[in-house]
């Protein structure tokens, strides 16, 4: 796993940020702010109309109908202030990160080449004169000016403005760690760098954008469940007009008593009713989705990736690093019948003394725990080291009078042959119960003779089995990635419980099979860092790059990790499910609230024109004025006291979607029509005490 | 405790339900398999018939519209059929098969008697026997209610192409439907209740109206009355599709309470099961259609859970004792002499208090609006579940085709909470639904209450629409919010004390008709027809699956919100506050 990751999160200040949310809420009660959103528009309307009725009851000296007047209309506007809190608290989140972004993005001077080479002339320009395929070098201590993909060189870089992680990484020419990123500064010696963004396009823009402009851009889901609320308020604008006439004519042709329905009251009971709750939070649960995302270190590009996230139902995961540890590691040592077990682990510990594979490290780790104290302390001195060859597929150590080598099972034999030995009887059967088992076996030789076999293993991750059950029950599929061949690639599978692999995976294999799972119309997410990757993460519908990626890695992903951990796609699927599901939840629960407000209200209004009428005043309010004035007050106060939940999101848990409904029905359905019978009558409670 | 009316009710409810369930499989089925263009045993018989039909009309069977093309041919289809019916109402006076004379209809109501039966709505602002000659009858009104209500059926045909094709533009032939739909289904149908109708003693002539003298004569007022004239005409064929397409409109203006028309208690049974017969069957078709069975029960699980308690509301309302007479000492016993008892006002005495209040049930639930008593002397609250099943969208069950499309579009409004509940961008049997669906959903539900609401405040603020309601109180209110309710659902039912025949209710309900049937309607079209594009997605354990008690559970809420949501105001004002006041009044007296 890689090295210790400080995680970005930045220790939000929530007194300061608490009390800029305040100030920004008053400020956007303008009216071009209001109209960005239907719902509250509908309310701020009504709060200037009930503003008026205030003014008119004021002027006719009718204390008791200003009384009432003032104290709904004091209610609508903090219905309002409580919509802005929230959106501007989330937002402040975000202006806050963006910040600390943007410190990185200071305006540098850039060396731009002439040439081609690192001494050729240069002319220093600034940062945002350059364009793409404009070579500039960069030396220890410079700022990169821009993103760009190194052509030359090798340098230690410090990240830790984008990434958090402030162990320096290497960048070099050619190769899958080529990509530079503008903002991250040269700790030790120097590249050439050809600029491959525009300026005010580069990956550190795109991500102050998309910190600062969450609010702005609507993802699918958010503009069908917008559609939704304005055509709900769009009804209960017209239910509560026509409520005038029918009000007007049950007055005066019908029961000939009491009074017409006050626009107070009918502003009262329209405002009550249109989705203010889910409305006044809904900018605030897809901005705090973001931020959510941000604090696991995952930058996405647009919102909708994220929503696709929530929507993946297969997911490609490259076994090394996410379902393994890394490389493979030395399991055990099997001796040939007649060898001593010790001579095969000293002799195997010999050949891998030079290897500094994580392979060969985890032999001679294996073999020390196998042998006395003195042999395993022993080091090469006198040897010549024969390097792994991709032509012998062998590696060894030349002593004098013995050569050992140690290599797969087919260069071995010939190996052997060569040296005029006899292949030993049992050999094969041991290399194929190893090779069956989805480990590597490496046999090991000394001169003409075989010793035996060294059973290197891919070892998966603990508990990732747990993960992957999880998964399944989300409907979720989980597709292994990998080099290896398929017999190794099954045993694997099988011990991870992934659901399906492809083995000996070139980047075309993937491509192939990602444009398969879309025909039979699956979503599919998946990881990837090189630049043959970029074909498949194109194609994908969540593409995670790794930080470390190089810049056709990320220019064709739409998000990025930071942290480089294959793992996170599994956190991103959850974050995208918790975001559309706060979403989900709450308008239900908004919607669910209206029936206890008709309750509250609709007694009221009408208990003088009809006073059979107050049969329908089950919670027993105390008078018509509290009824309304409690119903208003409940519908603001639910915003602020939703806050926490539209910014944290709804709990969630991998479960099948029939128990996410359950669970969500009955708290926020069934919730949300019980809570605002016992809120209100609270809230009459007190008024009547006050 | 139960009373015997109360047990025989719920036992004729269940026995409804019951057939019609068992007719509706093998029916849904057979519908599958004629819309499926199979060559099966049907085909043999009237396929030729069928292809003569397609020669002469110069139709392609294989040639496919999308949905912009299916609604084009949707509309001027009804526009002509809704302007010949005009025609033929304007000069019906100079046209054969009048024997009684009857003279040229009035403009307006000509209007909304065409707007009315083209929309399947059969609103009558008149009264059959004295106003339409037999022509009108045949050529005019019956032929519409076949058309009418093979246009409901095509448009939830063509949605539910949209559900089930996958990567497709096309809905189907609009003109192919409508034949098929005629052909195979309608009319066989039509001419079994018919004949079973004529058998039950329904009269099927063309001769004129027959003049009785009287063996007792009486004096009514100062009028010495000696002779009756009784009423006929072709009655059996026009009352089969009447129930049958949901049309409701009756040959005499006392629709089933006239004995010609619903002549025994057996023909009063199956009128009530074909009322709700093709709406069952419709389902079980879609089923069959999606190759998912488990579709088909959910739907008419959530409409029983929607329809059931509220018609045994209903039941109950209109057979208990009123309070008023209750409190004067007034026995309203369930007694023979009292014709089972209950609240017997407007009721026919051959049908009773409780068999009367499940026919409104089934006649509101459906688009029917067929009458076997008079809904204007219902209870309030009994004629308040009439008015809520309206209010609902006749989502449970419906009219024929347009109400399982109701139903489907509340079925999305579900899936897309439900979807969001549990994190996914929502899905519908595979179909992703997005932002265009979703405002096709809210366009078509949105549609019908702001005609309601806006209706009855429009009668209500003008002396022309006041002067309508008959009845002091809420039950004026009532009575206007009816008239509305009715038309904007194209149901068709009336409170009776409404006088619907005025200039302003005959414009004012016509449009209503035309605006709730197309407005609602087209944008489930083109809901289908985006369907229809959209690749079909696989399930898996991650998605909603749109079936099981707790997704009934899901579209019942939706359902209830939103019609509760629309109309409490409304209906507080009018059958809630009649009902709860004399109560009230009472609790006062004492």
């Amino acid at each position: 796993m890689n090295a210790k990751t400080v995680t970005k999160a930045p220790a939000f200040a929530w007194d300061r940020l608490a009390r800029e949310a305040l100030i920004e809420s008053i400020r956007k009660l303008n009216v071009r702010h209001q109209l960005r959103n239907p719902v509250m528009f509908v309310v701020y309307v009504g709060s200037w109309l009930v503003l008026a009725l205030f003014g008119r009851d004021l002027l006719a000296h009718d204390v008791a109908a200003a009384d009432f007047t003032g104290a709904v209309d004091v209610w609508l506007w903090f219905t309002l202030l409580f919509a802005n809190f929230s959106e501007s608290l989330a937002e402040g989140q975000g202006k806050a990160q963006a910040a600390s972004l943007r410190q990185a993005r200071q305006e540098v001077q850039a060396k731009r080449l002439q040439g081609p080479r690192p001494d050729s002339p240069y002319e220093t320009v600034t940062g945002m004169a350059l364009r793409p395929d404009d070579l500039v070098l960069v030396e220890a201590g410079d700022i990169i000016p821009s993103d760009g993909e190194a052509v030359l060189g090798i340098a230690s870089v410090d990240e830790s403005a984008i990434t958090g992680e402030s162990a320096p990484v290497i960048r070099e020419a050619a190769g899958d760690r080529s990509a530079v990123t503008g903002g991250t500064k040269v700790l030790s010696d120097r590249l050439v760098v050809r600029i491959t963004a525009q300026a005010g396009e580069t990956f550190l823009d795109r991500m102050i954008k998309m910190v600062e402009g969450a609010s702005r851009r609507k993802t699918p889901n958010e503009i069908a469940l917008s559609i939704l609320l304005v055509v709900l308020t769009l009804v209960f604008l017209v239910v509560t007009i026509t409520l005038f006439p029918f009000s007007w004519y049950s007055v005066h042709y019908a029961a000939h008593a009491g009074h017409v329905v006050g626009i107070t009251v009918l502003v009262a009971l329209l405002v009550c009713l249109i989705p203010t709750t889910i409305g006044a939070l809904l900018p605030a649960i897809g901005i705090a989705g973001i931020m959510r995302l941000l604090r696991a270190n995952v930058v996405a590009t647009s919102g909708r990736a994220i929503e696709a996230a929530g929507d993946v139902d297969v997911l490609f995961l490259d076994k090394t690093g996410t379902i393994t540890y890394g490389n493979r590691q030395a399991a055990a040592f099997y001796a040939v019948t007649g060898i001593d077990p010790a001579r095969l682990a000293a002799c195997a510990r010999e050949a891998s003394l030079a290897d500094a594979t994580p392979e060969g490290k985890s032999i001679v780790t294996l073999a020390d725990t196998r042998l006395p104290q003195d042999a395993a302390s022993g080091k090469v001195s006198d040897g010549v080291l024969i390097p792994f060859s991709a032509d012998t597929r062998m590696s060894g150590v030349d002593l004098p009078g013995r050569r050992i080598r140690k290599g797969a099972p087919d260069a071995m034999r010939r190996w052997v042959a060569d040296e005029g030995g006899v292949w030993p009887d049992g050999l094969d059967r041991v290399v194929d119960k190893v090779a069956s088992g989805g480990a590597t076996p490496l046999v090991v030789c000394e001169n003409h003779e075989a010793l035996g076999v060294v059973e290197l293993k891919d070892v998966v991750k603990s508990r990732i089995r747990e993960r992957f059950a999880a998964l399944r029950t989300m409907g979720i599929r989980t597709v292994m990635v990998t080099g290896d061949n398929p017999l190794t690639a099954r045993a694997i599978a099988t011990e991870a419980g992934v659901d399906d692999f492809i083995a000996e995976a070139k980047p075309e294999a993937k491509l192939a099979r990602i444009q398969e799972y879309h025909k039979e119309g699956h979503m599919v997410a998946m990881t990837g860092d090189g630049t043959n990757d970029a074909p498949a993460l194109a194609q994908a519908d969540v593409a995670l790059c790794m930080a470390s990626g190089t810049q056709a890695a990320r220019e064709a992903a739409n998000m990025v990790d930071l942290d480089s951990n294959p793992t996170k796609l599994l956190e991103i699927v959850a974050i995208g499910k918790q975001l559309l599901i706060t979403r989900g939840s709450l308008t239900t629960f908004s919607v669910a609230n209206d029936v206890a407000k008709y309750f509250a209200i609709i007694p009221a209004a009408f208990v003088g024109t009809y006073p059979a009428l107050g049969a329908l005043n089950i919670m027993h309010l105390s008078s018509p004025a509290h009824a309304i004035l409690a119903a208003v007050i409940f519908n603001a106060v639910i915003i602020p006291l939703l806050i926490p939940l539209a910014l944290r999101g709804v709990r969630y848990r991998a479960a099948a979607a029939k128990d996410l409904l359950r669970r969500n029905i009955w708290i926020y359905g069934v919730g949300g029509l019980v809570a605002p019978f016992v809120g209100i009558k609270l809230i009459d409670m007190l008024l009547a005490w006050l | 405790m139960t009373s015997l009316p109360m047990t025989s009710s719920v036992e004729t409810l269940a026995a409804v339900l019951a057939v019609t369930i068992a007719l509706g499989v093998p029916l849904g089925a057979y519908m599958a398999r004629v819309y499926g263009g199979e060559a099966f045993w049907a085909t043999r018989v009237l396929g030729p018939i069928e292809r003569l039909i397609y020669r002469v009309a110069g139709i392609h069977p294989a040639d496919e519209m999308d949905w912009k093309r299916y609604a084009v041919a949707l509309l001027v289809f009804n526009l002509l059929g809704m302007l010949f019916l005009y025609g033929l109402l304007l000069w019906q006076q100079d046209l054969p098969l009048n024997p009684e004379h009857f003279p040229a209809v009035t403009h307006a109501l000509a209007f909304n008697t065409a707007a009315s039966f083209v929309t399947n709505t059969n609103w009558q602002a008149y009264g059959g026997e004295s106003t339409m000659s037999y022509l009108s009858q045949m050529l005019g009104l019956a032929v519409q209610n076949f058309l009418s209500a093979a246009t409901g059926i095509v448009i939830v045909l063509a949605i539910i192409r949209g559900i089930v094709r996958s990567r497709s533009r096309h809905l189907g032939n609009f003109w192919v439907d409508m034949t098929r739909t005629v052909l195979y289904v309608l009319l066989p149908l039509s001419v079994v209740f018919g004949l079973i109708l004529m058998e039950q003693g329904a009269p099927q002539t063309l001769s004129a109206y027959v003049h009785a003298h009287l063996i007792a004569p009486f004096v009514s007022g100062k009028l010495h009355v000696t002779h009756q004239t009784i009423a006929l005409g072709p009655v059996a064929s026009q009352e089969a599709i009447k129930q049958l397409g949901n049309n409701g409109g009756g040959f005499f203006n006392a629709n089933s309470a006239h004995p010609f028309e619903n002549p025994t208690a057996f023909t009063n049974f199956l009128q009530m099961v074909a009322m709700i017969l093709i709406p069952v069957a419709l389902v079980f078709m879609f089923a069959d259609m999606a190759r998912d069975r488990r579709q088909g029960i959910m739907i008419l699980s959530a409409m029983l859970v929607l329809f059931v308690p509220l018609a045994l509301a209903s039941l109950h309302y209109d057979l208990a004792p009123n309070p008023l007479f209750h409190g004067l000492g007034v026995s309203q016993a369930t007694t023979a002499a009292n014709a089972g008892g209950g609240n017997m006002v407007g009721v026919e005495d051959r049908f009773g208090a409780g068999s009367s209040a499940l026919f409104g049930s089934l006649a509101t639930a459906t688009s029917t609006g067929a009458a076997n008593s008079a809904y204007d002397s219902f209870m309030p609250l009994s004629g308040l579940v009439n008015l809520f099943l309206m209010q609902l969208g006749e989502t449970a069950f419906g009219g024929v085709g347009t109400g399982l499309a109701t139903m489907l579009a509340f079925v999305l409004f579900a899936v897309f909470l439900g979807g969001l509940m549990i994190g996914r961008t929502p899905e519908y049997l595979g179909k992703k639904i997005e932002s265009f669906e979703i405002k096709m959903v809210s366009l078509s539900i949105l549609v019908m209450p702001l005609l309601v609401l806006i209706g009855t405040s429009v009668a209500m603020a003008f002396a022309a629409g006041r002067a309508g309601a008959f009845n002091p109180g809420a039950h004026g209110f009532s009575e206007i919010l009816y008239a509305f309710t009715s038309s904007a659902n194209n149901n068709g039912s009336a409170f009776g004390g409404l006088n619907a025949d005025t200039t302003f209710y005959n414009v004012a309900t016509g449009l209503c008709m035309l605006m709730g049937r197309y407005w609602s309607y087209l944008p489930l079209l083109a809901l289908g027809g985006s369907l229809a594009a959209k690749q079909k997605l696989p399930p898996s354990a991650g998605t909603l699956g749109a079936h099981g008690p707790l997704f009934v559970g899901l579209v019942v809420g939706v359902v209830l919100l939103v019609g509760a949501l629309n109309f409490f105001p409304a209906l507080g004002l009018g059958p809630i506050a009649e009902q709860l006041t004399p109560v009230h009044a009472l609790a006062a007296l004492k």
